[in-house]
């Protein structure tokens, strides 16, 4: 993908006497990469800036002033440049610099993770001398000290190449790990008591040129030379590309791959460390019945008890025969590759006949607005002199490669980013401008800001913030990141602002989702009224009529009404395709409801989640590592999933389960493999016209869907009047941490403890103002709802706005939702931790 | 011609670092001077004196300035007095005797150059001068000489004084700018990082040495041409030399640049005075501890830049380390060594591991458990810092630090490898040392 690059000029340079043209402003090690030149280097990563410290890629360089010895990480290329990299006393440099390197560095390879993929032992073997010229003692510290819950970092080992130091200061901001000390004491090393707290400590040691830094869900676990390994994409928003190492069908570790259109080779930890989850003695493996046994579901069992699957899926069956299609429905489904979202869609829709079928759990953006807008890639919008527009929340928190991406993009490439999140987030220091709408008014701000017609307030922001904002929109491409950031404010102000934002002929949108695959389903058609490849039900049936024989002609019930249909006692047959709305969706009453009333609730997932628990037949399904398939992500950009590892028991991929289904109803999906799916889905979706399967692996960057579709965006048609917040209550921001009580995390046991537990934060103005100290228990009412919480101070909250995070151990914030509000006010009672012993 | 004294004419009055009686004594009249001249005018007295840089390297501070490039704006002075090279002590007299003279320089070079900022980089373990330098900036602010439209013209200058926390390298100009800006003292690449082009927060900065901006007052009030007729023809007006080591009156002398010779400054009465206790000189090493030794048959070259430099040494930061014949080699040279492995900044890889390693092998030979082949060990880890070992070095390293470690090696082993085997070969020194020398 050139698509971030500039056109540029050629220049001519000679590399070991091969007279080449290379891009002009190209960096010689990378030059000479390109024509087949290997340059040894331990500093140089392309993803970050140069520091010529390792001294190992020095060369001979003439520029027409004679040859001299150079770092080539250090020089951009140049018109007519000599370059010998073979030269003798290139070669005695190099020789000289891996000898330095040797000294200090432990012989510890045999017992070193590192072994069989380190650069520093693949140069020596390659190079080096046979035997040492050091025969004094060695540098000594203590061995490998952790640096925070899962990195451990030997400092013998450490050759001082400042990749990770430079990973944490300058890619994720996190400055936390330093050089300290100096010369033959050198370390690299946390400040006392301050350990390396990022949420992208795993990619340290993924760049390590040694074996200093080490993470615990790998170590002495494997050598490289047992490792198998496949290249894969972490079923996450951004779709981040990985490579899944496993040994003995065992995955063991996770990287990052580098595709130059997503993430650059970077993972969070949150995704990362997570296969733990997926090896978890938890997984499901086998089909449970609620019941005493004997393959009979009994709504009033109290246990789920194992069952063998053709009991199981005879139940599914006989739920689903002689049934008024309009009482069954299908929930969730982001979870699911496209294949399978496919395979269930068509089962849903074409086979049982239901439009009642939503992957959206009450926390997306509405389907009009994820696929009506027109869509920029990331890359497009991190060119020089954009401006990205971000609608969303703590990216660092949520979307942890993107963060990495658009800080790289304001810091070097000149990108302006204006920032109109509920709270200063990780990339509020590298915005142009951040600006903190309150919840609920994020639409009239944006209005201003688009138009430049500036009140003298809006939102809770001074009118000059806004027209100084509004600058950066003239004469720039305009790029909007959207997500729903809070789900204490509804969607309708954000389709308002997304409305205003239609008033600029410049702009492209990038609409995120909260959960994995969304994207997918929704080109795949688990949204009620939309068919795969964005037709809706009314465009697309004579598309696919022949093939899916018994459509609907009515648009179904949403993620809500489904669950009120439930609840009421109108849904005979509930499934849930990974979905756990008990846990996510924000009126958890009315989910509990819905599984206690739906005639017979139908899970197909990899964990007993508490919906999973609640449900009456539970259908093991397979893991992203378990199956083949595609992924989408947010871009719309679809790259393969891969299997590396068999499912547990027998656990089942959920394309395979639809299709089960669909052959016991009497009918055939027309699916034996994945790639089956292909076939049918390009035949019929103009959107995925002239995507190869057979190539996906071919491109790390994927195919991308550039086609709109026919689901036009839904502009709204009024505007919400301003509700300000008056001087006793606070507006509440629900937001949500990397690390929480979600399934995955808390089945990582290298993650579980990294979740906080619940607390209120608030700015400390308006603790002062409150008269409330840090740490102390209050009470927080909404309505009349109420719940007990912890208050600490978090600048980043601004004032008259309360921030708690969702799906943590103790107060929930659903609890403080008001079905129908734009926006919620809460109050805080300090008088509680005061007379209550709790 | 009997030369002024143009730097240290303060040393001897008891107020000269008040602004009293820097006054009392022509203080401020070259920035008067200056504030009637156009500042190109000013710069063009600078480049006619031809005054060389008198940090380390040498260079010719009017050419330097000249390479700011236009229109890129803010641009900055720094000025470097993080004098830490061992054997140097003028600047720290410098500020501490005449801080004035050099808020003085400072002013007159940013209307030159037409700055607004100064920053003044001050090494950590100069309290004294620290004082005196704040002291004397205060008065200076009071007074009108600095700030706000300085002595009611439109020339604003503002000074800003910084500590430095005791890091030899950061004497280097780019580890100075990275400590400056709150970084850790790491030496940047050259290029890209010329500080004239590429310097403080990214932009243009002109790094100058304490005494060199010193200079600038009297340059300005009594002309350029007037500084280029004192001292030679390349090495013009005069220099400040610290000699220190086995010398009877070890002191920092101000001498006509140039034309004085090391047997003049070493031996002379009015400077060092000759060799303590009558004995005679073993080697010197004439500009700081970088640089490479001279001996007996150097003691006739003058002071002068280019001499100094074919011969294949350099003037440096003006630090002359005498030795006399009571000298064990091995412990000077060790001694020498073990500083730059103690300062080296840990950055690049051959400093790093190669002074330390370096200093281990000497520690060894000292302690009789020298090998035969550690003495072509030492020269080849020389060569892998600094290629050849030549005069100027090449080096593998970012800044000069590394190849400053190989000077001692090569100078000692050049000449006295015979003490070094003695070490070898015996276990312990060839040299029989008393405190006190013998006089034989």
């Amino acid at each position: 993908m050139t698509d971030s690059q500039q056109e540029t000029d050629l220049v001519s340079v000679t590399i070991d006497g091969q007279q080449v043209n290379v891009n002009s402003g190209e960096v010689l090690i990378d030059a000479c990469e390109e024509v087949g030149v290997d340059i040894p280097r331990f500093c140089y990563h392309k993803r970050m800036s140069q520091v010529g410290m390792c001294r190992m890629c020095i060369v001979e360089v003439d520029t027409g002033r004679g040859p001299s010895l150079q770092p080539s990480c250090m020089m951009t290329v140049t018109d007519g440049m000599v370059v010998d990299t073979q030269s003798e006393s290139t070669k005695k440099v190099q020789d000289g610099v891996l000898e330095f390197l040797l000294l200090n560095h432990p012989l510890d390879c045999s017992v070193c993770d590192k072994g069989g993929e380190c650069p520093l032992q693949d140069q020596t073997m390659a190079y080096g001398p046979g035997e040492t010229r050091f025969v004094e003692e060695k540098r000594h510290f203590e061995k490998p000290i952790p640096i925070n819950e899962n990195v451990f970092l030997d400092r013998e080992r450490c050759i001082l190449c400042d990749r990770c130091t430079r990973f944490a200061d300058e890619v994720v901001g996190d400055p936390l790990i330093q050089f300290i000390d100096r010369g033959n004491s050198t370390q690299v090393n946390t400040f006392p008591e301050d350990p390396f707290a990022s949420y992208f400590s795993g990619n340290i040691v993924q760049i390590c040129p040694v074996g200093a830094l080490t993470a615990k869900p790998y170590r002495f676990k494997a050598r490289p030379w047992d490792l198998e390994e496949v290249e894969s994409t972490y079923p996450n928003p951004m779709g981040d590309r990985i490579v899944v190492q496993s040994s003995r069908d065992q995955v063991l570790r996770l990287q990052g791959l580098d595709s130059e259109a997503v993430n650059w080779g970077w993972l969070s930890d949150k995704d990362r460390f997570s296969f733990e989850a997926f090896q978890s003695e938890y997984r499901l493996d086998s089909p449970l019945v609620r019941g005493g046994g004997l393959n009979k579901a009994d709504k009033r069992g109290v246990g789920l008890v194992a069952a063998s699957w053709a009991g199981a899926l005879r139940i599914v069956t006989e739920s689903l025969k002689d049934l008024n299609s309009d009482r069954i429905a299908v929930l969730g489904g982001a979870r699911l590759t496209n294949e399978a979202q496919y395979a269930w869609a068509k089962l849903a829709k074409g086979i049982i006949g239901t439009d009642h079928v939503s992957a959206d759990l009450g926390d997306e953006l509405p389907p009009h607005a994820l696929l009506g807008l027109p869509r920029a890639t990331i890359s497009e919008a991190c060119r020089p002199k954009s401006t990205i527009v971000l609608l969303t929340p703590d990216l660092k928190e949520e979307y942890g490669t993107l963060f990495i991406r658009l800080r790289h993009a304001a810091k070097t490439l000149g990108v302006n980013i204006v920032e109109l999140s509920p709270t200063r987030t990780g990339l509020s220091n590298v915005a142009a401008v951040s600006l903190h709408p309150l919840p609920g008014e994020i639409g009239n701000v944006v209005e201003a800001l688009v138009t430049g017609d500036v009140p003298r307030e809006v939102g809770g922001i001074a009118g000059e913030e806004i027209t100084q904002a509004h600058k950066y929109l003239q004469d720039a491409d305009v790029y909007v990141f959207v997500s729903r950031s809070s789900i204490g404010q509804s969607t309708v102000p954000i389709i308002e602002a997304l409305t205003s934002f239609q008033k600029l002929d410049n702009c492209r949108f990038l609409p995120l989702v909260r959960r994995g695959n969304t994207m997918g389903a929704l080109d795949m058609g688990m949204a009620p009224g939309i068919l795969p490849g964005r037709n809706t039900l009314s465009s697309g049936s004579s598309l696919f009529s022949d093939i899916w024989p018994n459509l609907p002609s009515e648009v179904g019930a949403d993620t809500k009404q489904i669950l009120q249909n439930a609840a009421d006692g109108k849904v005979d047959t509930l499934f849930l395709l990974g979905a756990d709305p008990i846990s996510d969706f924000p009126d958890r009453p009315l989910a509990e409801s819905a599984l206690r009333n739906a005639g017979i609730v139908i899970a197909v997932d990899l964990f007993v989640t508490p919906s999973v628990y609640e449900s009456d037949v539970v259908l093991p399904a397979a893991s992203f590592l378990e199956v083949n398939g595609s992924h989408t992500n947010v871009e719309g950009r679809i790259t393969p999933i891969r299997q590396k590892v068999t499912p547990p028991g027998t656990a089942r991929p959920d394309w395979m389960i639809a299709a089960e289904i669909a052959h016991r109803l009497g009918y055939d999906l027309g699916i034996e493999t994945p790639e089956d799916i292909w076939e049918e889905v390009i035949s019929r979706s103009a959107v995925h016209g002239n995507l190869d399967y057979r190539q996906l692996d071919d491109d790390q960057n994927g195919y991308l869907i550039t086609a709109t579709g026919r689901i036009p965006f839904t502009p709204s048609q009024e505007r919400l009047e301003t509700r300000p917040v008056d001087s006793y209550a606070m507006r509440l921001i629900v937001g949500r941490r990397m690390f929480d009580q979600g399934t995955i995390t808390q089945m990582s046991p290298s993650l579980r403890s990294l979740a906080e537990s619940a607390q209120l934060r608030i700015n400390k103005y308006d603790f002062e103002r409150l008269g409330i100290e840090e740490g102390a228990l209050v009470e927080v009412t909404s309505g009349g709802l109420s719940v007990p919480i912890v208050v600490k101070v978090d600048d980043r909250v601004p004032r008259s706005s309360a921030l708690m995070y969702g799906n943590l151990d103790g107060a929930d914030p659903r609890e403080l939702l008001i079905d129908g509000s734009h926006s919620i006010d809460i109050r805080i009672d300090p008088t509680v931790g005061n007379n209550n012993d709790l | 011609m009997t030369v002024p004294l143009i730097t240290t004419s303060r040393w001897e009055i008891e107020d000269g670092h008040t602004l009293e009686g820097y006054l009392r004594t022509g203080g401020y009249q070259g920035l008067r001077r200056a504030l009637e001249m156009t500042p190109d005018q000013v710069h063009d007295e600078v480049k006619k004196a031809s005054l060389l840089g008198r940090g380390g390297a040498g260079f010719p501070a009017g050419i330097k300035w000249g390479f700011l490039p236009p229109d890129v704006w803010p641009r900055y002075l720094v000025v470097n007095g993080d004098e830490s090279e061992p054997g140097t002590y003028k600047d720290r007299l410098l500020i501490e005797r005449d801080p004035h003279q050099l808020i003085e320089g400072c002013i007159i070079t940013c209307f030159a150059l037409g700055l607004s900022q100064c920053f003044l980089y001050v090494r950590g373990e100069m309290a004294h001068g620290q004082e005196r330098i704040a002291a004397a900036l205060n008065e200076a602010y009071d007074q009108g000489y600095v700030g706000k439209n300085i002595l009611g013209t439109e020339l604003s200058v503002d000074v800003l004084l910084h500590w430095g926390a005791g890091a030899y390298i950061v004497g280097e100009e780019t580890a100075l700018i990275e400590s400056l800006e709150g970084n850790r003292g790491f030496p940047r690449l050259k290029p890209p990082y010329f500080p004239a082009s590429i310097g403080l927060y990214g932009k243009p900065t002109i790094v100058n040495n304490v005494e060199t901006l010193s200079n600038v007052p009297w340059i300005v009030e009594h002309g350029g041409e007037a500084f280029a007729k004192i001292g030679a023809e390349q090495s013009t007006g005069t220099r400040i030399f610290a000699v220190s080591g086995h010398v009877k009156k070890p002191g920092v002398f101000e001498v006509e640049f140039g034309t004085t010779t090391f047997r003049e400054i070493i031996m002379g009465d009015h400077y060092a005075g000759g060799i303590r206790d009558g004995n005679s000189l073993k080697a010197f090493i004439p500009g700081g501890a970088s640089a490479p030794w001279f001996f007996e048959e150097h003691l006739d070259i003058p002071l002068e830049k280019s001499i100094v430099d074919n011969e294949g040494s350099m003037l440096g930061s003006g630090a002359i380390v005498v030795m006399d014949n009571t000298t064990d080699i091995v412990k000077a040279c060790h001694n020498v060594v073990r500083f730059f492995s103690r300062e080296s900044c840990g950055k690049c890889t051959p400093c790093r591991e190669g002074t330390n390693w370096l200093e281990k092998i000497l520690d060894r030979i000292l302690n009789g458990h020298g090998r035969p082949e550690d003495l072509d060990l030492l020269l080849d880890v020389c060569d892998n810092i600094s290629p050849g070992i030549s005069w100027p070095p090449k080096q593998t390293t970012i800044c000069p630090l590394g190849p400053s470690a190989v000077s001692p090696i090569a100078s000692a082993l050049g000449r006295f490898r015979s003490e070094f085997d003695s070490y070898i070969e015996l276990g312990n020194s060839a040299t029989p040392v008393t405190m006190m020398g013998d006089g034989s």
